[in-house]
């Protein structure tokens, strides 16, 4: 695949926090218009792979490009041109808890378009719409349950159109019916829009919904790389253990068993932790 | 630490974007929502200070001096130290609480996410808002001060607003005004840069919010008593005249 077909390439890229290395030569590309889900164990420096994507930490070693863009050389003014490409949904949502909803979403055309009150109001709604919160308009970010919230978040980070989607995530403290709405309001937006996406998640089903690539990361490694089917075939013992999870779940299962599925793969994923 | 978030803000406040949206609503925090308690202060100030001068000056059958006295000691001193440690008490905590709140919530992170610079729009528009509404609410604590005074001293001696006024200001001139109140326009620094280096920098949850919040208070008031010791002699060094 030539570089002109990936929107990021990550390049033997390490992190260290103390003596802590949570990355150890990292390489991985994601093409444009795919969904790459990066899975693993708490602590394994998924969400640092998404920081250091965005520019908000730096590589200790290693190359991190973005459409093309070398960011960890940047100033903070090439970084902000390069974060305006790009959309982030925090784990937590992240939402401004001084604004209202509306103005949450709005805050970055605001900032970064010339486009008017009127204008943004009309693409505030817009994108509210996609997310089913067009009547929450006014509510503060407190009112809000887990689920309105990431989806507000998703509304705030797509507001500018990114061509490239980080999510951190996205069915953290969630129930499974929110987490499979959530799930498949980013599977539209691929399909709709193109957007390149990388979640972070530990959601072994919705990572098989999401994710035409997934990845295994593995104390500072990645352990396995391909699609669901590769990874499903894959002779390791932890990313058997890992993608066991997801065989619970029948792929046209209804909510109900969902949550029933995704209770037994919850006992499942704290007995391999137990083992780990 | 410190030093270099305090260079880095004086660096950062010359370049574009300027966030004069931000500044504006950050004055309208840390300034018009500080006049209640500013000028409560100086209205009881005002009336002790009023109380102790009088009681003093009539040893001496000075009375005549009151209104002279207490303007010198409201203007000089009193009304710049006591609205920097007002403001530090009410600005300070809440700038600290405030940040703090954000970064443990990733809000700060999301800024950048948004393709902003948070430094900029968090921190150097809360530092230039203080050290624009510091020098005013001096202002406004000082004639609070001179009115408390005036309360207190027409209650006994029946001395008229007009005659009260004209007394206070008969021994100050301009730069008796201005270099007092334009030191606070350090002050307002001070408070603004530990408070939102200490939110900033906060971690560990909701007791790292609490932990920020106090930490802005005692620093900014201590650096800002200790910084006050040198302004003042470098004010005596500088304008021999014109200091009280």
């Amino acid at each position: 695949m030539s570089t002109a077909d990936q929107a990021i390439r990550f390049d033997t890229v390490s992190k260290s926090f103390g003596d802590g290395r949570v990355l150890d030569r990292v390489s991985f590309d994601v093409a444009r218009g795919s969904a790459c889900c990066i899975m693993g164990r708490s602590g394994t420096g998924k969400s640092v792979t998404l920081k250091l994507l965005l520019g908000l930490l730096k590589p200790d070693e290693g190359r991190i490009y973005v459409n093309d863009v070398q960011i960890e050389t940047l100033n903070s003014t090439g970084l902000v041109e390069v974060r305006k490409t790009m959309g982030f949904l925090f784990q937590y949502s992240a939402l401004f808890d001084s604004l209202s909803v509306a103005e949450n979403v709005a805050f970055p055309l605001r900032r970064h378009t010339r486009m008017s009150e009127a204008e943004i109001a009309d693409s505030v709604r817009e994108r509210l719409a996609e997310v089913g919160l067009e009547g929450e308009l006014d509510k503060m970010p407190l009112d809000l349950s887990g689920g309105m919230r990431k989806r507000v978040g998703l509304a705030r980070a797509l507001a500018l159109k990114p061509s490239i989607l980080l999510v951190d995530e996205p069915s953290s403290g969630l129930d499974p019916i929110t987490t499979r709405e959530i799930d498949k309001l980013l599977m539209d937006l691929k399909a709709s829009s193109k957007t390149t996406m990388v979640v972070v998640t530990h959601n072994v089903p919705s990572a098989r919904r999401i994710g035409d690539q997934l990845l295994v990361l593995h104390e500072g490694h990645i352990l396995a790389r391909g699609t669901a089917e590769e990874l499903d075939q894959s002779k390791d013992e932890i990313v058997q253990q890992f993608m066991t999870l997801a065989t619970d779940e029948p792929a046209n299962a209804s909510p109900t068993r969902s949550a029933s599925a995704i209770g037994r793969s919850h006992k499942k994923e704290v007995e391999y932790g137990v083992q780990g | 630490m410190i030093s270099a978030f305090a260079m880095r803000a004086i660096r950062v406040a010359f370049q574009p974007p300027f966030e004069l949206r931000e500044v504006v609503h950050q004055i309208y925090m840390a300034g018009w929502r500080s006049l209640p308690l500013v000028m409560t202060s100086g209205v009881a100030i005002g009336v002790v200070l009023s109380m102790h001068t009088r009681a003093t000056m009539e040893r001496f059958g000075a009375e005549a001096l009151i209104p002279s006295a207490l303007a010198i000691a409201m203007i000089s001193e009193t009304g710049p130290l006591m609205t920097g440690l007002l403001v530090s008490g009410r600005v300070g905590a809440g700038i600290g609480a405030e940040l703090g709140g954000m970064k443990v919530t990733e809000q700060i992170d999301a800024l950048e996410s948004l393709a902003v610079d948070s430094f900029h729009h968090l921190a150097v528009t809360r530092i230039i808002a203080c050290m624009i509404a510091l020098p005013i609410l001096t202002t406004i604590m000082n004639f609070s001060g001179l009115i408390g005074g005036f309360l207190a001293e027409t209650a006994i001696s029946n001395v008229s607003l007009r005659l009260y006024f004209h007394q206070a200001f008969a021994g100050i001139g301009f730069v008796d005004y201005a270099l007092p109140t334009l030191k606070t326009v350090v002050f307002g620094f001070i408070i603004g840069t530990v408070s939102s280096y200490l939110g900033y920098t906060t971690t560990g949850g909701s007791e790292g919010i609490g932990r920020a919040s106090t930490r802005s208070v005692v620093f900014s008031s201590m650096l800002l008593i200790v910084i006050n010791v040198l302004l003042v002699r470098i004010i005596f060094l500088l304008f021999p005249a014109g200091a009280l």
